[in-house]
């Protein structure tokens, strides 16, 4: 009995030591980045990395969301007699949710786990102990312009992914199903909120970056430094950075419901 | 391992994209206007009940869009809701007489004011008040009247506002 | 001060295993200093240890007259870039090419021109032989061209110290011979002084000017090369000689005799 508690207590110190150790590392790399003419390239380097080669998987992911949200959209609106609120439809899904998050969950699979690959691999090649050897702090040259780096594109990601989900719907909608033009965007325009629908969605896509990103990066730098590490290391990224972003997207959203 | 300054380029594009999207979604999808502030004067109409009117709703003269409301408060003495709007500068010839009404877009659409013109020989200027004005309809209320109607032949409604009885 | 490094009753434990126990270790200035034992002794903990990227749990580690495991992080990193570490897998960085690593500590620690830092790398990329080169990425050298930058780059900043983690293991003759003239060379002509943790025991033994060997948390045997060689204890003669039996068992201990674990019903395993 009074070992199982032991046992629990146990678990819950090595528990709160992890976090312990996440928040340092986020700590760390926040406060402690490259001075200007170091750091700038560095970070530069990592939005290239992670964002332009993201770039590619998200545009296609948000022309096919766009579409099939259309086309879905379409079909269950006209049963309704409401099919000139298509566009409204889509912008305010996309805006809102599908932008954000879908963005996150691939960021999180292409990026995250290349990152978390990356540094774990760093370590078991004992790249980062040389470097500490060598006098340079790994978290301030490795992880702080990691972090920055996807921090940024996140966002950006995001807001690239909007504007093509929505153009695959206008592509469905008006080029295909020949609705009108002006109604699909009068009525996308008169529903949609600049800061309620546009700038919340950016909120939850900015989140969303540093969480993923911080995931990615404490997941590779606490890896064991085997193959099987570096392997476990990848895949716990994707999965709790996919699980944290749709648990934060819920908590955001009523947030932003509830008006806080 | 390319070399920083094509990386450099390709994240300016990669940025400005971004931008483009950004703008895009501004002003394309969110049809934000409020950023530039319109060239035009205010004026205010005093309503019953104003259902589900909303600021940055349509203000129309026959159909076309001539501005768009940029306030709702409640009066505390009258309990009215006073809505502010903003005409687009170009139509400075909306008689003093005119009526505001509020009308919903389609069965299920958004509300809007649409202001009938009269033929006074003033025009409203900046901060003047729509004086007659006709409330949003509410569906349910309607319902309520029709069913009330029906059920009590001949009889007016009594727990209906004037202007239900208008409709 | 004659001694570079000094170690005072070094005691160092990690998951509750008692790594060293009480190890005293004295590392003579510009002399080439090496330290063997069998594997897993903790000889790399060791080097970390003096690189104050490990804390021990009681004694004193002193670096050119400064106390390791309390100095301060600042303090820590500029008494480090006085320290040159060669990794066992090289630890080079995939990412950037020769030129580029053997460049990185100049360039995250030195103001120099791109012209400067240059001529630094080539002069250094020279002493190893590798200038030539200098282009290739780490995955185009074999592992003894690997270790061969890596001390190019260990030694860019000019440090006062040097330590090798394994340097002639997994290598053929031919670059074990390379490196081994190599770190003798180094350490007379640039006037470092050299820490060589290793288990290949006449390889080592041909350049070190004085040898430690460590076993099971403790130093076994200490001296210059003949009189290691001619020391009798059983355990270090063991460990110089390579014979399968001795103090260290050729079998891991085992809660039965052989006949008990055969002649039992149990089928678990």
């Amino acid at each position: 009995m009074f070992n199982r508690i032991g046992m629990l207590g146990h678990i819950g110190l090595n528990v709160l030591e992890k976090y312990g150790r996440a928040g340092m590392i986020l700590y760390r790399a926040i406060f402690r980045i490259p001075n200007i003419s170091k750091g700038f390239p560095l970070v530069l380097q990592q939005i290239y990395a992670e964002g332009v080669l993201s770039l590619l998987i998200i545009v296609v992911s948000a022309l096919f969301i766009g579409m099939v949200v259309a086309l879905q959209g379409y079909h269950t609106l006209s049963k309704f007699g409401a099919a000139q609120q298509l566009g409204p439809l889509v912008a305010l899904s996309v805006a809102r949710e599908l932008g954000p998050v879908v963005t996150a969950l691939l960021f999180a699979g292409r990026a995250g786990s290349a990152l978390a690959a990356e540094i774990g691999l760093m370590k078991a090649t004992e790249q980062l102990s040389s470097m500490e050897m060598m006098a340079v702090d790994p978290l301030q040259r490795v992880i702080a312009p990691r972090f920055w780096g996807g921090f940024i594109s996140m966002p950006l990601l995001t807001l690239i992914f909007n504007m093509v989900a929505i153009y695959g719907a206008y592509l469905v909608g008006v080029k295909w199903l020949g609705m009108d033009a002006g109604a699909f965007w009068s009525n996308m325009q008169s529903a949609v909120d600049f800061r309620l629908d546009i700038v919340n969605g950016i909120y939850k896509s900015v989140v969303f970056g540093a969480v993923v990103t911080w995931i990615a990066l404490y997941q590779g730098y606490d890896a064991v430094p085997t193959s099987a590490g570096i392997a476990n290391a990848t895949t716990r990224t994707v999965v709790y950075s996919s699980l944290a972003v749709l648990g934060l997207d819920f908590v955001l959203t009523a947030m932003m419901i509830g008006g806080w | 391992m390319l070399s920083q300054r094509i990386i450099e380029t390709i994240v300016g594009f990669f940025l400005l994209a971004a931008i483009l999207a950004f703008v895009a979604l501004a002003f394309k999808v969110s049809g934000l206007t409020s950023f530039f502030k319109q060239e035009g004067y205010d004026i205010t109409a005093a309503f019953d009940d104003i259902g589900q009117l909303k600021v940055r709703g349509s203000v129309k003269i026959g159909g076309v869009t001539v501005g768009e409301v940029t306030a709702i408060k409640i009066d505390a003495t009258s309990y009215k809701a006073i809505v502010t709007m903003r005409i687009n500068a170009a139509i400075n010839d909306i008689p003093t007489d005119s009526s505001a009404s509020i009308l919903t877009a389609g069965l299920l659409g958004d509300n809007y004011i649409a202001i009938t013109p009269m033929y006074g020989k003033e025009f409203l200027k900046n901060g003047d008040e729509i004086q007659e004005t006709h409330s949003a309809m509410i569906l349910e209320k309607l319902i309520g009247q029709f069913l009330f109607s029906v059920s009590h032949p001949g009889e007016k409604s009594p727990n209906l506002p004037e202007e239900g009885a208008k409709i | 001060m004659k001694n570079l490094v000094e170690i005072n009753k070094l005691a160092f434990q990690r998951n509750n295993r008692s790594i060293f126990k009480d190890v005293d270790i004295f590392i003579p200035k510009g002399k080439v200093t090496a330290i063997m034992g069998p594997s897993g002794t903790g000889k790399t903990t060791l080097l970390r240890l003096i690189g104050g990227q490990l804390l021990p749990n009681k004694g004193s580690i002193k670096v050119a007259g400064q106390e390791v495991p309390t100095l301060r992080r600042s303090a820590l990193y500029l008494l480090r870039k006085r320290i040159g570490m060669l990794f066992q897998t090289g630890g080079l960085f995939t990412h950037l090419s020769v030129f580029e690593n053997v460049a990185f500590p100049l360039r995250e620690h030195t103001q120099l021109t791109n012209a400067m830092i240059r001529s630094l790398v080539l002069m250094k990329l020279e002493m190893v032989g590798l200038r030539g080169a200098m282009h290739l990425m780490p995955s185009e050298l074999s592992g003894g061209m690997a270790r061969r930058v890596a001390l190019a780059r260990a030694i860019a900043l000019d440090p006062d110290l040097i330590m090798y983690d394994e340097p002639f293991s997994g290598q053929d003759p031919i670059s074990m011979g390379v490196l081994v003239k190599l770190i003798r060379m180094l350490n007379d002509t640039l006037g470092l002084t050299t820490v060589i943790v290793s288990h290949d025991v006449q390889e080592t033994l041909s350049i070190a000017d004085y040898a430690y060997v460590i076993s099971d948390g403790g130093v076994i045997g200490q001296g210059t090369a003949s009189s290691i060689n001619k020391d009798t204890s059983l355990q270090l003669q063991q460990f110089l000689r390579g014979l399968p039996d001795g103090p260290v068992a050729f079998h891991y201990p085992a809660p039965y005799s052989l006949e008990e674990d055969l002649m039992s019903e149990t089928t678990d395993v």
